[in-house]
């Protein structure tokens, strides 16, 4: 029985994983939640098999009762969400509330694989996330008068930032974390939430709408504060030297202006300063050439700069297709792969065509958000789901290409499913805010 | 597309055009999104299928061993079937790599346990693959039991490697032996060598010494002065630059080379007297081609090389070493002349001079030499076959034709005369390199191909300290050539 169990395991979750996908995209094609519910519940019943076969693999494969343990604490965790949200908010996205527990529950399976302390302290966290993304969309859409709020919002973050370049731990050459009572917050991850709140509420002002001499002069302020900002957000991340975060804020900058003025100039001018920018940090930062010289020769530098990038390609290249299978291959050998390269332990050991599956995940989540934003007439919540799309869409990019040798290693995490306490939580906000942005709509 | 209905629904009643403006750029930034997740999907799977093969194989993936563990290693075998290397029980029952013909095919074959070597190290991923059929991999990841790996077929014939190796003798030295048309590499053979079946045992011994280490293949990374073979070069050079008037060479030779300084003097101080350039390649005579590397020009000689290989990668998959040439404009008149006949900085591996006779022989293009001639999975179907392709085109055929007919009269009237009046013809170039300080001490060189009109296979033979080419490398050449003929019954 086991051994028919491990011996399919990996061709089914392959398959599994592709009907998930599959069905992601086939959720597009109906309109409205109630047409979609039977797509949603066949979603829910392979995201349940997915976990449930992964945590019985890992437990044949251990012989630690903990996996099955671990395995019915989480579909509690997993139905009782799915129940709720349903309950809660019937028109709330089904196959984001899906998405959201696949990243969770494939993060946990990884983790429990690779270091179940690791995996307890995370399934505490997911518990957290979840129960605070549950009332949070009856609470946005309480609040009337967000604008208020406005410059609020944009200080706070900049002061949350600014406080941990000055006085923040520094992890592997960079200031990205506060420890407050033994627990450690990256407060960036929230940064990015409250940045993207500030930008929302002063692009969205209605001078941006009007045509009078008044409302020119108001934009032209308007743009320049906000550039003020985001310039001021960039130079804080450039100086706790994480270049990744820095290129976040940039582009969700950059894009939010571009709908904002509606003007094609914005990305072309932005593309031009972006470039300055990497060229100088280049010339300025060693760690920026490093991963520079990794991305460019990994091979040539295998022992040094190049170890992670190496590591990660073989864990990819050794697991194939339909992967090694679960704590068969070696994603340990992975420089902090928990964090960073969550990707490439998926890809290792669950196999290559999982993580195609997962980048479509990814994809599916990202439109359902900007299509939040497509579809909104309000400018503030456009703006805002547009925020949201762009720093997902962005971080996700970041991760999955960097960690395949696309683009250079930038040390951002994979949203929901990466180890990382602050990064899932402020993801579960997200999505919280886009939900209740579509509660609102329907 | 399908994920835009509410839009395109409000198009189509033309009520809102206002909206689908407002939209234009929130589109711009999906599509770019979507190209961009697109675009590392493809590159993702674009790894995955075809370049992680290669990546996967370095000696640091220490992944390989989980491999291992799933996989019986596959066997390797020779172009007719016989086995060179498998998994076999030793007498504590314990799983060993074993390889029937021990030093015979030491460095060809290579070894598994202590790191990878040779065909070994190439179709190391190959031979931890399974291609069995999917049911019966299926049956057994499910009770536990390893999968077969795939069979490796080489293009390497036993007897034709056991002359190669008897021909050596206890000679240092290496051979290798390429078929002219395909480019694969029938024989190839190093010595020192050492038993690949004892690898792990011995290891502190073989390896020790880096220089002398039994274990490298000089056949592909031992770099040696090409001595007289390299007149090939030179004479190549000469006839681009002198296409009309190359005929009417001619030089005197007293038995030595005078400039400024520096003397050249022919092997056993011959006199060789007035001889035209056909005669002086046929008779090996270094004043001649020392008067030749003071014409040449050194931009167009260095681009010569350069196109015959030096100084750049050769097309194997397996470790070897570059040869370098390096001559430019600012060398002086010492470092020409030596060049000019292969000594100087000048360095090759017999491989490469292999591949140059090969393109010689071969009308002037080069096939690319391979030594994996096919996979199987282990029931014997087809997973992978390599097919003979072009590689590289070294030289015009003209160029080819010329000096095709040049070295088959070292054969007919200079100095590899013990090739001449055989059942198959020869055409070659015998090389006896000076090296160190000791005047007198020299390697051994020929290289040559079979039957210039319809060629076979090219020999390569290097004997180190041996003395003359002619005398030593030669009649070694003499054996594997005989060998060939004997076996092919032609």
């Amino acid at each position: 029985m086991s051994g028919i169990i491990l011996g399919l395991s990996r061709y089914v979750l392959c398959f599994f994983s592709a009907l998930y996908a599959f069905h992601c995209f086939l959720g597009f094609g109906s309109e409205g939640e109630k047409e979609r519910r039977g797509v949603s519940l066949l979603q829910a019943f392979f995201l349940i098999l997915i976990h449930v076969i992964s945590f019985t693999v890992l437990y044949f494969r251990t012989g630690d009762t903990e996996a099955l343990y671990y395995c019915a604490l989480q579909e509690v965790m997993i139905i009782a969400y799915m129940v709720l949200m349903r309950f809660l908010y019937p028109e709330s996205s089904r196959i984001l509330v899906n998405n959201m527990l696949f990243f969770l529950s494939v993060g946990l399976v990884m983790l429990f694989r690779l270091s179940p302390e690791d995996h307890n302290k995370q399934f505490i966290v997911a518990v957290i996330a979840l129960v605070i993304s549950l009332p949070l969309p009856a609470l946005i859409n309480r609040i009337k008068e967000h604008w208020k709020y406005t410059y609020g919002f944009g200080l706070s973050g900049m002061i949350l930032i600014f406080f941990v370049l000055v006085v923040g731990n520094v992890t592997r050459g960079s200031r990205l974390s506060i420890s407050i009572a033994g627990v450690s917050f990256q407060s960036s991850e929230f940064a990015k939430i409250l940045f993207i709140l500030f930008l929302a509420g002063i692009l969205s002002d209605d001078c941006f709408f009007g045509d009078s001499r008044k409302d020119h002069e108001m934009r032209q302020i308007n743009t320049g504060v906000s550039a003020l900002f985001a310039f001021t957000y960039v130079l804080i991340m450039v100086l706790s030297k994480d270049l990744g975060g820095a290129a976040i804020f940039f582009v969700i900058y950059v894009m939010m202006l571009y709908a904002a003025l509606k003007n094609i100039m914005v990305p072309g001018v932005s593309l031009c300063l972006g470039a300055a920018g990497l060229a100088v940090s280049y010339k300025l930062f060693p760690h920026v050439r490093n991963r520079f010289l990794a991305w460019r020769r990994p091979f040539s530098y295998i022992e040094g700069q190049g170890y992670q990038i190496t590591q990660s390609l073989f864990a990819i290249g050794t697991g194939g297709w339909f992967g090694m299978g679960l704590t068969e291959g070696s994603p340990d050998k992975i420089p902090i792969v928990s964090r960073d390269f969550m990707f490439s332990a998926i890809a290792e050991e669950l196999g290559c065509i999982f993580a195609v599956c997962f980048i479509l995940v990814c994809i599916s989540t990202f439109l359902t958000f900007i299509n939040t934003a497509i579809s909104d007439n309000n400018p503030y919540y456009r703006l805002l789901s547009l925020g949201i799309s762009v720093c997902y869409g962005f971080q996700v990019f970041l991760n999955i290409g960097g960690v395949t040798k696309f683009i250079p290693l930038t040390g951002v995490t994979l949203p929901l499913t990466s180890y990382g306490g602050s990064s899932c939580l402020s993801m579960a906000v997200m999505f919280a805010i886009i939900q209740s942005i579509i509660v609102s709509q329907e | 597309m399908f994920f835009f209905n509410k839009d395109k629904k409000r198009n189509t009643e033309g009520s809102d055009i206002k909206k689908t403006d407002k939209n234009r750029e929130l589109h711009v930034i999906m599509y770019f999104f979507v190209a961009a997740f697109f675009s590392v999907t493809v590159f993702f799977c674009a790894y995955v299928g075809l370049s992680a093969k290669k990546t996967i194989n370095s000696s640091y993936n220490m992944r390989q061993a989980n491999l291992e563990k799933k996989v019986i290693r596959g066997m390797i075998f020779s172009s007719k079937g016989e086995i060179l290397a498998e998994e076999a029980m030793n007498k504590d029952n314990i799983e060993v790599r074993y390889y029937p013909y021990k030093e015979v095919f030491a460095h060809a074959v290579g070894f598994s346990t202590h790191g990878k070597s040779g065909v070994e190290y190439e179709a190391n991923i190959s031979l931890l693959t399974s291609n069995a059929p999917v049911n019966e991999r299926l049956e057994k990841e499910m009770s536990g039991i390893r999968n077969y790996g795939d069979n490796v077929y080489t293009t390497y014939d036993v007897s034709l490697q056991q002359a190669a190796y008897d021909a050596l003798g206890v000679y240092r030295g290496a051979i290798i032996v390429s078929e002219v048309k395909t480019g694969k590499i029938l024989a190839m053979v190093s010595k020192p060598d050492f038993d690949p079946n004892t690898v792990s045992e011995n290891w502190a011994g073989i390896s020790a010494e880096t220089e002398d280490s039994p274990l490298v293949n000089r056949a592909l990374q031992g770099l040696y002065p090409p001595g007289s073979t390299f007149k090939i070069v030179t004479l190549l050079e000469y006839i681009r630059e002198k296409p009309d008037t190359f005929k009417d060479f001619q030089y005197i030779c007293n038995g030595h080379f005078d400039y400024g300084d520096t003397r050249i003097n022919c092997f056993h101080s011959s006199v060789h007297g007035r001889v035209s350039l056909k005669e002086a390649f046929e008779k090996s005579c270094n004043s001649t081609f020392a008067d030749i590397g003071t014409l040449l020009d050194l931009k167009k000689y260095r681009e010569t090389a350069d196109t015959l290989l030096f100084n750049s990668d050769l097309p194997l998959n397996v470790p070897y070493s570059r040869g370098s040439f390096v001559l430019s404009q600012s060398s002086g008149e010492e470092e020409i002349i030596q060049s000019a006949i292969g000594q100087g900085n000048t360095l090759m591996t017999p491989a490469h001079m292999n591949f140059i006779t090969c393109a010689i022989a071969n009308k002037g293009m080069l096939m690319k030499p391979y030594q994996i001639e096919k996979i199987e999975n282990y029931r014997g179907m087809v997973i992978e076959q390599y097919a003979p392709e072009e590689y590289k085109r070294l030289m015009t055929e003209e160029e080819a034709e010329l000096l095709k007919e040049y070295m088959t009269g070292v054969v007919l009237n200079g100095t590899g005369k013990k090739l001449k009046g055989l059942e198959y013809e020869v055409a070659g170039k015998t090389g006896s390199a000076e090296y160190g300080t000791i005047k007198g001490e020299s390697h051994s060189w020929f290289t040559g191909f079979s039957n210039p009109e319809d060629p076979d296979i090219a020999v390569t033979v290097i004997m180190e300290g041996a003395g003359s080419g002619s005398d030593y490398a030669v009649p070694v050449a003499k054996r594997v050539l005989d060998s060939y003929y004997r076996s092919a019954g032609k």
